[in-house]
């Protein structure tokens, strides 16, 4: 961890620049949803003002408030969320109607749709982000509750794995808690509460963890007994994989750890020690248990049979759907995302590389790297460590997930369930996102803003007379 | 709708999703060096509006930055804006020193009347100027180093 960081030039606000952007991505959301009602019914949709005003006003609020209570906080941060949501709202409801016309076409009954839910998730998103920001007016509070928000984490996590099949499963992954019709994904927001908590930890104790041991083949090797936390994330990690059968959450919990660790030791052998523990960990998982097994075969031979009707039909699926986009994309309402199996959550990346081709992904992809690059920005910046980490561990999270899901739909790693930030559908995720994101506002200000003045601002001591 | 509509429709949203991307980055531009260096010639609008702007620069000669040439952190170089540069090695300082022989809180540059002047705050080991310890606020000539603990600093243009 670097101790000096060049002051930020020229202290300013930049809440205009902000409003600027929040508008011109509303904008590229009504485009978007004018784009697919054009393409499939030859009008402008008809409630695509309505839409509009409503998200519009949405982030509206949310500008107002990062106004009065972040004033000096990144101006870009929630434009471009805002954007990831508005896109995510129009390919949800693009899905919506294909999954309403195939319905209608095999005589099924049509499924509700899922915009609306969507957009009732997102007004809670704002209103949690909201929330953050009106009641953490200092992000160093956080660090008080680290072992509060560790205890926390591990029961959100371990919840769905302790809980019956009946109410925890769905698809095979034991990661919810479902209550009437009402389904939470308690391992989104396990992962905002260890994030504070390896801050915190990883604070205090990364002066002993960044002793050296042996040194073999040029890397200093931590000491024997300092392993102990990396192999108690490890074994939690393996833990998730194992119970609640969910490759993707083990893998990103884990590798938060170890970027952490890394991120607070600056000592390189911590992530090789963690890159060996995790592929050793799977390695042995994929010998032991059948899904695990599942996943590599799928993964490595998705053409197993002549027509893709095995269990790698989605994967298979979500590749045809990417190969049709091709560069280009097929435009949107046009190409036919709705063949993917679950195309709304996991595999809402195949849906926007089919429809918007690989020159819209590698904008939305770059929108992330934005969003990313800004978290660690305010992390370089800024100058108590507790502050540094979170921001670090924040915003690697957000890249890490997104690795995670792109890289499993375009088959570069095994296929797990997570979802995408922002764009998926998913009340649990957007609500930890937007969560996230206000953490990265609020630390993001506290670095942006300027130093308050010295009181003692002559230099001479001050002779007191009596 | 016709064919060729809705291809044009496709490419127009395209280049408006590269647009905002391209906004994006523009935006981190100006962050990162400040809308003043990135006009060479100052817009009228500009120059109307804010006339106040121009002493920040200070006179000719006038250090710009403070330049570490020993110790730890050698190399590393922080630019002086108006506001006083605290050094230690306290969290909280300006320029936080990794060096075992400074104090929490060192010493303070500070500027006054356009000239830098460096102030011991009470240190254990002192805070020298060339060969002079410094016992009250001395100003700072350009590339005379200051030594606190093994770390040697210099104003810098």
């Amino acid at each position: 961890m670097s101790a000096v960081t060049d002051p930020v030039p020229a202290p300013r606000r930049r809440r205009g620049v902000e409003l600027a952007m929040l508008v011109f991505a509303v904008l590229i959301a009504m485009a978007a949803y004018a784009s697919v009602g054009l393409a499939l019914d030859n009008v402008l949709p008809p409630r695509m003002l309505a839409y509009g005003l409503g998200l519009g006003a949405l982030v509206t609020v949310a500008h107002i408030v990062v106004r009065r209570t972040a004033p000096y906080a990144d101006p870009l941060l929630v434009p471009l969320i805002t954007m990831l949501n508005g896109l995510g709202l129009v390919l949800i409801y693009r899905l919506d109607i294909a999954e309403a016309a195939a319905a209608r076409q095999s005589g099924d009954p049509v499924p509700s749709p899922d915009a609306t839910g969507q957009l009732l998730w997102t007004a809670l998103g704002v209103a949690i982000f909201v929330g953050v920001l009106l009641l953490l007016r200092d992000h160093r509070t956080l660090q008080r509750y680290t072992y509060t928000a560790g205890a926390a984490g591990l029961v959100l996590l371990a919840l769905p794995g302790l809980l019956p099949a009946s109410i925890s499963e769905v698809n095979g992954a034991k990661l919810w808690i479902r209550i009437g019709g009402f389904s939470i994904q308690p391992g989104e927001f396990a992962k905002l509460a260890l994030m504070i908590f390896f801050a915190g930890y990883l604070v205090t104790k990364r002066d002993v963890l960044s002793l050296a041991g042996r040194r073999v083949l040029l890397i200093d090797l931590p000491r024997a007994r300092d392993l102990g936390p990396v192999l108690v994330a490890w074994a939690v990690s393996l833990g998730i994989l194992v119970f609640e059968r969910d490759l993707g959450t083990s893998l990103l919990f884990f590798g938060i750890f170890v970027a952490m660790l890394y991120i607070a030791t600056e000592r390189t052998s911590w992530l090789l020690i963690g890159l060996g523990l995790f592929l050793s960990g799977a390695f042995l998982a994929s010998r032991l248990f059948s899904h695990v097994q599942e996943r590599l075969d799928i993964w490595l031979h998705p053409w197993a049979g002549d027509n893709p009707t095995n269990d790698a039909y989605q994967l298979v699926q979500g590749l045809y759907g990417l190969a049709q986009g091709g560069l280009l994309g097929t435009g949107l309402g046009q190409g036919r995302p709705e063949m993917v199996p679950f195309a709304k959550t996991d595999f809402i990346i195949a849906t926007l590389g089919e429809e918007l081709g690989l020159t819209g992904l590698v904008a939305v992809l770059l929108v992330y790297a934005l969003v990313v690059e800004r978290g660690l920005r305010a992390a370089l910046a800024a100058r108590d460590p507790f502050a540094k980490l979170l921001a670090a561990g924040l915003a690697f999270a957000l890249a890490l997930q997104v690795f995670i899901v792109v890289g499993g739909v375009t088959r570069l790693i095994p296929l797990t369930g997570l979802t995408t930030p922002f764009l998926s559908y998913g009340g649990s995720s957007l609500l930890a996102n937007w969560a996230l994101v206000a953490l990265l506002l609020r630390v993001s200000d506290s670095v942006r803003r300027p130093a308050p003045q010295p009181i003692q601002d002559e230099g001479m001591t001050q002779v007191v007379s009596r | 709708m016709t064919e060729l509509t809705l291809t044009l429709i496709r490419l127009a949203f395209l280049a408006v999703l590269w647009l905002f991307v391209m906004a994006a980055l523009s935006v981190i531009r100006t962050d990162l060096f400040g809308p003043r260096s990135a006009p060479k010639v100052p817009s009228r609008a500009n120059a109307d509006a804010r006339p106040a702007k121009a002493p920040t620069r200070g006179k000719r000669g006038s250090p710009r930055k403070v330049l570490v040439t020993h110790g730890p952190l050698s190399g590393t170089s922080l630019n002086l804006g108006e506001s006083p540069i605290t050094i230690g090695r306290a969290n909280d300082a300006t320029l936080v020193l990794s060096d075992d022989y400074a104090s929490s809180r060192h010493a303070r540059l500070f500027l006054r009347d356009g000239q830098w002047l460096v102030e011991d705050l009470g240190s254990t080991n002192g805070t020298y100027l060339d060969r002079a310890k410094v016992t009250r606020p001395t100003p700072v000539p350009l590339g005379v180093p200051i030594r606190i603990g093994r770390t040697v600093l210099e104003l810098r243009k």
